[in-house]
C-alpha cells in the first residue's frame, strides 16, 4: 500500500540552511549537506530543498550545489528556487534531483510546466504555492518570492489549471503557520484536496510528530512536509536534526 | 565493470555513488564505443518516454545496446522509464521502445481503478515478489521502493513480470526476462532497499 509521505523541507539563505517564521526572521540552522547525510542515515521518505534567495535576486539555481545535494541524497529529492527555463530543469534532474518544483516562474506563466514536462516527464513537476489567509474575506492569497508578491491567481482556478495541466505534485505552504510549530492548516487542506486529483504536499506549520499524524489520519495519502519539526528540538528550539524512525513512523500512518 | 549508461536521463550520480559505496567497479558510459568494456548494464531513468529514446537514438547508443543485450546476453537492468522503454511503446509518446520485453506502457486510467488514486503514483509502496527471485534477496517487502510515474508497464507473457505493486489496480512493477530487468522504481532512491537491490544485481552470476 502507498504509505503517506513524511517529508522534511529545507531552505537555503547564502548557502547555510535556514529556517524562517511567516517567512521571515531566518535562522541559521547548519550545513546543508550534513544534513543531507544525517536524513540519509534517518531514511527520510523524501526531501525538499529551497533556494530562498534565487528568484529574490532573479539569480538560476546554483547548479553546484545542486550536484553536491543530489549526489549525497540516497532518497528522492526535490529542488526548488530560481528554476525559469527548460534548460535549467533538465540540468537539476540530469544532476540527479527527482523532481523540479517551480514558483514564481510557473505562476507568471503557467506554459513553462507544459514545457519543463514535456523533457524531463510531467511526473517531476512540482508547483509550490505559498499562500496567506485574506484578512478580511475567507479564502486565501497566494504569493511569490518569499512572501512579498502579491499573485494575481485566485487559489481555485490556479489548482484547476494544475490539474488540468497534469503536473506531479503541487506543495501548498501556508505563510501564516510557517515556522509556528502549532500545526497544519487543515482547513486550507481540506480545501485543496476537495478540488485537486494530483499528489498533494501540505507545508507550513507542523510541530509535534501528532501533526503530522493528524494531517495523514485525515487526508490518508498525503504529504506532510515540514521544516522546523525536523531541524529544532525543545522548547527552546535548539537546532538538532531528527526524523521518526520505522517504527515511529507506522504510528503515524 | 557495471556500465551506467549515461543517455542524458535520470539518476547517474545517485546510482554510482551507490556502487562507489559498495566498492563496486562501475563507469558512467556515454558513447557506444564505451560501452564494449562492461560486462553489465545500468539504464537510469528519470523523463519522458520520447525525449527518452530519442537520446538513445541520437547518441546512436541504441544500436549498440540491442547488440550487446540481445546477442551477447549482457545482464542489464533499467530503471522507471529505462524500465519502460525495454517495451514495444507507451501510451505517453509515438517513438518505439527498445522491444527487448514485450509489452506495452499503459496510463493509469483513474477511471477503473477503485479508490480513485492521485496521479501520479508518487511515494513508497510495497511490492510482492511471488517468484523469489534472488534478485529481491534480502530486501524488506514491507518497506518497499519509492516510484513516482503515471505510466505502468504491461506484460504481454505473465512469465515476464518479476513482482506486482498494488495501486488502486495490481500493476507491474519490476519485469525480466533471464538477463534483463526492468524496475518501476528508483532503487537508487529506495534507501537500504535500493542499495541491496543493486548489490544484488551487480552479484547475480551468469553462466
Amino acid at each position: 500500500m502507498l504509505r503517506s509521505r513524511i517529508i522534511p523541507c529545507l531552505l537555503v539563505h547564502k548557502k547555510g540552511l535556514v529556517k524562517t517564521v511567516n517567512f521571515k526572521d531566518s535562522k541559521y540552522v547548519g550545513d546543508p549537506i550534513n544534513a543531507v547525510k544525517i536524513f540519509n542515515e534517518k531514511e527520510v521518505d523524501e526531501l525538499m530543498v529551497l533556494d530562498i534567495d534565487a528568484s529574490k535576486e532573479k539569480r538560476a539555481p546554483d547548479l553546484e550545489m545542486i550536484k553536491n545535494l543530489a549526489v549525497e541524497c540516497r532518497m528522492p529529492f526535490c529542488y526548488g528556487g530560481g528554476v525559469t527555463t527548460v534548460e535549467q530543469a533538465r540540468k537539476i534532474i540530469n544532476l540527479g534531483a527527482e523532481k523540479v518544483a517551480l514558483s514564481s516562474a510557473a505562476l507568471e506563466d503557467l506554459t513553462l510546466c507544459q514545457k519543463i514536462g514535456n523533457v524531463i516527464g510531467y511526473q517531476s513537476v512540482v508547483v509550490v504555492i505559498d499562500v496567506k489567509k485574506k484578512k478580511l474575506f475567507w479564502g486565501y492569497d497566494i504569493y511569490t518570492i518569499n512572501g512579498t508578491k502579491k499573485s494575481k491567481w485566485k487559489l481555485n482556478d490556479l489548482i484547476k489549471e494544475l490539474e488540468h495541466i497534469g503536473v506531479g505534485e503541487i506543495v501548498v505552504n501556508s505563510i501564516d503557520h510557517d515556522g509556528t510549530m502549532k500545526g497544519y492548516d487543515l482547513e486550507l487542506a481540506d480545501l485543496i484536496r476537495g478540488i485537486c486529483s494530483m499528489p498533494l504536499t501540505i507545508l507550513g506549520g507542523a510541530g509535534s510528530l501528532d501533526d503530522v499524524k493528524n494531517l495523514i489520519s485525515k487526508f490518508k495519502v498525503i504529504g506532510a512536509a515540514a521544516g522546523s519539526l525536523f531541524v529544532f528540538k525543545g522548547k527552546y528550539r535548539a537546532v538538532l536534526i531528527n526524523y521518526p524512525n520505522r517504527e515511529e513512523r507506522k504510528l503515524l500512518y | 565493470m557495471i556500465g551506467i549508461v549515461d543517455y542524458g536521463s535520470g539518476n547517474i550520480y545517485a546510482i554510482a555513488t551507490i556502487f562507489k559505496n559498495l566498492n563496486i567497479k562501475h563507469k558512467i558510459i556515454s558513447s557506444p564505443e564505451g560501452l564494449d568494456e562492461a560486462e553489465k548494464l545500468i539504464l537510469p531513468g528519470v523523463g519522458a518516454f520520447d525525449e527518452t529514446m530519442q537520446q538513445l537514438i541520437d547518441s546512436g547508443l541504441q544500436e549498440k545496446l540491442n547488440y550487446l543485450v540481445l546477442e551477447k546476453k549482457i545482464p542489464v537492468f533499467g530503471i522507471c522509464v529505462g524500465m519502460q522503454i525495454l517495451g514495444n511503446g507507451s501510451d505517453e509518446g509515438e517513438i518505439a521502445g527498445l522491444g527487448w520485453i514485450p509489452g506495452m506502457v499503459k496510463k493509469f486510467d483513474k477511471k477503473i481503478i477503485s479508490n480513485k488514486p492521485y496521479l501520479p503514483h508518487m511515494g513508497w509502496n510495497t511490492i510482492k515478489n511471488p517468484k523469489k527471485h534472488p534478485i529481491f534477496n534480502n530486501i524488506d517487502e514491507d518497506f518497499g521502493f519509492y516510484f513516482v510515474h503515471s505510466y505502468y508497464f504491461e506484460c504481454e507473457n505473465e512469465e515476464n513480470i518479476l513482482s506486482k505493486c498494488n495501486y488502486g489496480i495490481e500493476f507491474t512493477s519490476s519485469i525480466y526476462d533471464n538477463h534483463i530487468f526492468g524496475m518501476q522504481f528508483h532503487p537508487e532512491k529506495s534507501h537500504r532497499n535500493g542499495v541491496q537491490l543493486l548489490k544484488n544485481f551487480a552479484e547475480l552470476e551468469y553462466a
